[in-house]
Order: structure tokens, then C-alpha cells, then sequence
């Protein structure tokens, strides 16, 4: 008895959360994908009538502009968020005295929610309050800095805020990873003579892979489900230049009772994220079954 | 064993919640009246309904502008427990009603004469197939325009009666460096001046064609193309830092003398009488140039319940609310009018007198029209999609041309 017990307790354990994630993640994407095939308005309804709102998905402007946001966000936010990030765990990793405030510092608008990092950067990039206001007030009358209203740029601004958030978390993961390379490995680099950036281009950052994907896979996940920094923020604007799928999202099924217009954008956003998680599930479980 | 336990459980649950129920009159309301002035309305309708000896449960959900509080009633919907009553409004009642979820108060409606007190088009959103299932609260107009009284003196500009006289007063008024027009870019407050030039420059006819019936031929017209130009001009009559600004915002501005007019619903009375402007003296308010009178009802919905206790309460608070000192009081705080045309206006201000001489003028004349802008004469979907074109074109260089045609295929895609 207590043989068989020892045996399957593993099993037993795991079995309420085995169970609660088949149903309220498995599930209920199963009951998405359902509803975005049927003409769901207020309520859901259950009688499928084919692709029409993947049909009605694709023609409308708005969805056009919000995935296309997704892309110069997304590409933006993880590239620059990840030099950024790099740069700043290089520089302090050069055992100055003071790194312990600093990384605080850095890691820190991290601690924050992003409705306030949208918040205060609404207001920086106010041309009317913030950056532009205040150097002309300086005397520079021509300083001109309205990303913030202009329907073009005004997603530049989503990624600035971002890349504030964001790159300081990047810079405690790479410095971790930093700190995890074997010393004797530099000390014998710098025995021969080897110049610093070449240690670092050629053996601390590919030994660091691990650290580059799961920061990559973070700041991917971060950047699809973005939400309340671009409502914080621009709150869409101006017009809907930076609207994002999952604002439309939102718009479609609790502005607007467009269930099944909502359902079908947040298929796409699934496919987007299957599109990146799906070839690192399989690298990773590749590299075990070697 | 456990089954069993839970059996026990859910038997013992049951009993206790029939035990609360009485048989006095119950309502549960949901609502998003939270704020200062609104709260304070709702609260005159609980006392009321409390001094009738009903049971009454607040059930508030703030935020998102209904957004979270339509959240929450699906989920009670869904669970099949719904609220008593519920704060709806416009096509919104129908298309609950559709779900099959809404109850018929016929009775009360005939009994308190309510067709004969209420103007024949809001009564038409009160209706469920010919059954009343809804209350009216009150009536905002949208198509006010407000200025800072002591700016338009001096530059010797008075209220304009047409958009060219608008257009001249603003042009005047940028050339000494004062904001022509104040106004926040919000979708929704872009959508708030589109329809109010809609309804000047094409009239009560082409408003109800285009925002109501949806005519492929009057969206796509030279009528509509004009109101986009207009729209166009009216952008550059604002100031360069207007994106994203709330509406109290640009309310001040007029207050301060920073900006001259703003177009938005009377709800900025309030604002400008909260400051302690005095109407016609320091603010001045008229209808936006044009005939007709674009309205916005809040009303409540009366959502099938169970039990005597609960259908009697929805009796007595649908009476309650159309009664004639409820409207009043309301009214007074909100900054609306009454919904029922035989309350006495002696304590409103001037703006509110104008606005209930205009609805009874435009009832009789037929062009009392539901606002499209704030989810009165279109169901979600489609005004959304007007509302997407209208803020694209209103922030961006499109031409008039661009716009008539996005618009004709958005609202074929939102159907």
C-alpha cells in the first residue's frame, strides 16, 4: 500500500493543477477558437457559420494598423531592450564600487506598474506640459518633440516607454549571466593578451545562449500581451494609431459586444505566440532527447 | 463520503438563502452612477425606494464608462441571476432583449400613463416589441455648444447660428491667439463634434438616414464628403496639444479664457456651474448650428427575475424613476433634463429651459434623433466602426473622399 502510495503520490499531487490548466487554459482556448467561428454578439452563441469573422478581421483598417503595431512594437521593444540591456550589465560588470546602488536603480522602474510608467511618460512627452514645454522654456523655441500626438510616431512613444521599463530587468538577467562564466576561462583569455571586447564577442556572450533566449522569450511575451501601457498611455490615440490586438480585443468584446470579432483577433494573437514559443519548445526538447 | 458532504453543503446553502428572501418589494441595481453628482442622484432613488418600503441592493461597477459594469452583468446573465434592473441605454435595451432576458413592465408603463408623458422617439427605445421594458432617467443633449462669454465680447463674436459664421469666428479668434475650439481627442469626443457638424451641415433627414437607417447612398454622398471637410477644418480650430486630453479638461479651458467654444453634451454644464460660472453671464450655451436636437437617454432595464418579492420591486422602482420628483431631483444634479415632458422647470437653469423648449419643438417637427455618438442609435458594432473612421480621418491628412469610403466599407464590415 504505502509502495503504491510513494508511487503515485507525483501523480496524485499534480493532479488538481493537471486538471485546472486542461480546463481553464486548454479549455477555454478551445472555447475561443469555438466562438470565433460563430456570430457571437453580446452573449455567446454556439451555432458556427464559418470564418466570417476572420474575414471581417482582416478587412478592417483598425486591425490592420494594430497588427502591424504589434511588429514595430514588438521588434522594437525586444531588440533595443536587449542591447540596451547588454550595454548596461557590460559596463557594470566592471567591478565598479558603486554597483549595488546602481543595478537598484536600473532594475527598479521594473518594481513599477506599467499604468504608472504610461502615466508619467504621458505626461513627459506631453508637448504641452512635459519635455518640449520645458526646453522651450529654456530659450530653444524651436524644440519641437510631439511623437506623443502625431498618428505616425505616436507608437514610438509606446516603445520608449517600454524600453524604460523593461531593459533594467534584461540588465539583472544578463549580468547574472555575466557572473556565470567561468573566471579561469577570462583570466586565461586575458593572459594571452586578448583585448576586452574580444573576450566579450567571442567567449562570455556565446557561452551566455541560455540567458539571450529566455530574456528574448520574456520581452516577446511581454510585448504581444501589452495592455495597459498603450491604454495608459496613448489610450489607443491619437485616432487609433496605436492600438495593439489586444486593445482591439478589448474594444471588440467589452466596448463594443463584438464577441466573435473579439475572439477571432485573440486567435491571431495565439497564433503569433505559438509562432515564437512553439520552434523553442521544440530546440529545447531536442536538445534533451540528444 | 464526499459527495455526500457536499450535497449536505449545498442543501444547508440553499435553505439559508430562501430564509433571507422576504416578501417586501426587493431590487438590485446595477449601475455606474458613482462619481459626486451621480451618486448623489442615485442615492435620492434609494430613499425613496427604502420610504416604500422596498429592500434595495447597490450594486455599482465604476469604470471604463459601462465597460466593467456590462462585464459584470454578462457573467450574472450567463449565471442565470440576473439584477433587477440594470442601467442601459439606446439600442442596448433591444439587443438584451434579444438574448431574451429582459422583463415586460407594461403594467406599470399604462398604468402611470407613460406614453402620454414621454416624446414618442425616446418612448420608442423604452419598448420591447410594443411591451415597455425599460425606464427613461433623463435626457442630455448633444449638440450644445459652450463659450467663455467675456472671450466672445471682446472679440466681438457672437454665438454663431451657421458653420461659415463659425468657421469666420474661429478663424478671428486664432489670428489674436486664443484656441478656436477646445477639445479633447478621445474617440469619443471626436465622434461628439462629427455628429453634431453632421446634423448642421445635412440636416435632421440626412442624420436619420445615414446614422440610423445606414444608408449606403447618403454615407457615401457629397453631404457626407461636406462633413468631413468640415470636420477637417474644425481640426486645424484646435489647439496642437489636444490628443488624448479629457473632456473636463477642455471644459476649463473655456473656463479660463484659454479656448472660446467647446461642442460637447450638457454634462460641461456642470463642470462651469461646479466653478461657479453663472450661465449667460459667464458661459454662455446654445444649440450647434443646425436644426434638431441630437439626445442621449440613460434609462434602466428590467431584467426577468424570479419571485413576488423581486417583480414587485421591479414595479415599484420603474414607477419610481419616471415619477415626477425623481426626474426633478435628478435632473437638477445631473445637469440633464427630465425625460417626462410635464415636470415643472421653475428651478433649472436658463441652458436646461432652452434645451426642453428645443426637444418639444423638435418632437413636433420630427427631428428629435437619437445621438449616434453615445450609443443611442446604433447597436456597438456599427457605431464602433463609424467612430474608428471619424477619429482616423479627424487625426490623420485622409481626404474627405478617403473617409466617405472607409466609412461605407466599415460599416458593411460591422454588420
Amino acid at each position: 500500500m504505502s509502495e503504491w502510495l510513494e508511487k503515485q503520490l507525483p501523480k496524485l499531487v499534480l493532479a488538481p493543477s493537471f486538471v485546472a490548466i486542461l480546463i481553464f487554459v486548454y479549455g477555454f482556448i478551445g472555447w475561443t477558437a469555438w466562438v470565433s467561428f460563430t456570430k457571437s454578439k453580446l452573449l455567446p452563441r454556439y451555432d458556427i457559420v464559418g470564418l466570417i469573422q476572420y474575414d471581417r478581421l482582416f478587412v478592417s483598417p483598425r486591425w490592420d494598423v494594430a497588427f502591424s503595431n504589434l511588429f514595430i512594437f514588438g521588434f522594437l521593444f525586444i531588440v533595443i531592450s536587449m542591447l540596451l540591456g547588454l550595454l548596461l550589465a557590460i559596463l557594470l560588470d566592471q567591478k565598479i564600487r558603486t554597483e549595488g546602488i546602481i543595478r537598484t536603480i536600473y532594475l527598479y522602474p521594473m518594481a513599477l506598474s506599467l499604468i504608472v510608467t504610461g502615466t508619467a511618460w504621458k505626461w513627459i512627452l506631453n508637448p504641452g506640459l512635459g519635455l518640449e514645454a520645458m526646453i522651450r522654456s529654456w530659450g530653444w523655441e524651436s524644440f519641437s518633440f510631439n511623437w506623443l500626438v502625431d498618428p505616425n510616431m505616436a507608437i514610438y512613444t509606446v516603445v520608449i516607454a517600454g524600453i524604460w521599463q523593461a531593459s533594467g530587468f534584461v540588465m539583472a538577467l544578463f549580468l547574472a549571466g555575466l557572473r556565470s562564466v567561468d573566471d579561469e576561462i577570462i583570466k586565461a583569455a586575458q593572459v594571452d593578451g586578448i583585448p576586452k571586447w574580444r573576450i566579450y564577442l567571442s567567449i562570455i556572450l556565446p557561452s551566455m545562449a541560455a540567458i539571450f533566449l529566455s530574456a528574448f522569450i520574456v520581452l516577446a511575451h511581454l510585448s504581444i500581451k501589452s495592455f495597459d501601457l498603450v491604454i495608459a498611455l496613448t489610450g489607443g490615440g491619437p485616432g487609433y494609431a496605436t492600438d495593439l490586438p489586444a486593445t482591439y480585443m478589448y474594444t471588440m468584446a467589452f466596448s463594443r459586444g463584438d464577441i466573435g470579432q473579439a475572439a477571432s483577433s485573440a486567435m491571431i494573437m495565439m497564433a503569433v505566440v505559438f509562432a515564437i514559443v512553439v520552434p523553442y519548445l521544440y530546440s529545447e526538447l531536442r536538445a534533451k532527447n540528444d | 463520503m464526499n459527495t455526500k458532504l457536499l450535497i449536505a453543503a449545498t442543501a444547508a446553502l440553499t435553505i439559508s438563502i430562501t430564509s433571507i428572501a422576504k416578501a417586501e418589494p426587493q431590487a438590485e441595481v446595477l449601475h455606474w452612477w458613482t462619481s459626486g453628482g451621480e451618486a448623489k442622484s442615485v442615492a435620492v432613488l434609494q430613499e425613496e425606494f427604502s420610504s416604500r418600503g422596498g429592500t434595495w441592493t447597490d450594486m455599482p461597477v465604476a469604470g471604463g464608462g459601462g465597460d466593467a459594469a456590462m462585464t459584470a452583468l454578462r457573467a450574472r446573465v450567463l449565471s442565470g441571476n440576473a439584477p433587477t434592473a440594470v442601467q442601459l441605454k439606446g439600442p442596448a435595451i433591444q439587443e438584451w432583449y434579444e438574448e431574451g432576458v429582459l422583463a415586460d413592465i407594461s403594467s406599470v408603463a399604462n398604468a402611470q400613463g407613460w406614453a402620454d408623458v414621454l416624446p414618442a422617439s425616446i418612448a420608442g427605445h423604452m419598448r420591447c416589441e410594443g411591451n415597455w421594458c425599460a425606464a427613461p432617467v433623463n435626457v442630455h443633449r448633444i449638440d450644445w455648444i459652450w463659450a467663455n462669454a467675456a472671450v466672445l465680447a471682446e472679440n466681438g463674436i457672437s454665438m454663431p447660428a451657421s458653420w461659415e459664421e463659425f468657421n469666420a469666428a474661429a478663424t478671428k479668434l486664432k489670428a489674436v491667439g486664443i484656441t478656436p475650439l477646445a477639445h479633447g481627442g478621445q474617440a469619443w469626443q471626436d465622434a461628439t463634434i462629427f455628429e453634431a457638424v453632421a446634423l448642421g451641415v445635412g440636416g435632421p433627414e440626412f442624420f436619420h438616414k445615414a446614422f440610423v437607417e445606414l444608408d449606403e447612398d447618403t454615407l457615401k454622398s457629397d453631404t457626407m464628403k461636406a462633413v468631413f471637410d468640415q470636420m477637417r477644418t474644425m481640426r486645424g480650430f484646435v489647439d496642437s496639444n489636444f490628443s488624448g486630453r479629457d473632456w473636463n479638461l477642455a471644459t476649463a479651458m473655456v473656463m479660463n479664457g484659454e479656448a472660446a467654444f467647446q461642442i460637447m453634451g450638457d454634462w460641461a454644464k456642470g463642470e462651469f456651474l461646479a466653478a461657479g460660472k453663472r450661465p449667460g453671464i459667464d458661459f454662455l450655451c446654445a444649440s450647434t448650428p443646425g436644426d434638431g436636437f441630437l439626445y442621449n437617454v440613460d434609462s434602466f432595464a428590467m431584467f426577468d427575475v424570479d419571485g413576488a418579492d423581486k417583480e414587485e420591486g421591479q414595479m415599484l422602482l420603474a414607477e419610481l424613476i419616471v415619477g415626477k420628483n425623481f426626474q426633478k431631483v435628478f435632473n437638477m444634479n445631473k445637469g440633464s433634463i427630465p425625460a417626462r415632458v410635464d415636470v415643472a422647470l421653475d428651478d433649472f437653469d436658463p441652458c436646461a429651459h432652452t434645451s426642453a423648449q428645443d426637444m418639444a419643438t423638435s418632437n413636433a417637427g420630427g427631428s428629435l434623433l437619437p445621438s449616434y455618438a453615445h450609443g443611442m442609435a446604433l447597436r456597438g458594432a456599427q457605431s464602433g466602426a463609424i467612430t474608428d473612421v471619424v477619429t482616423a480621418h479627424f487625426n490623420s491628412d485622409m481626404s474627405s473622399n478617403e473617409a466617405v469610403d472607409m466609412l461605407v466599407s466599415a460599416v458593411a464590415n460591422s454588420m
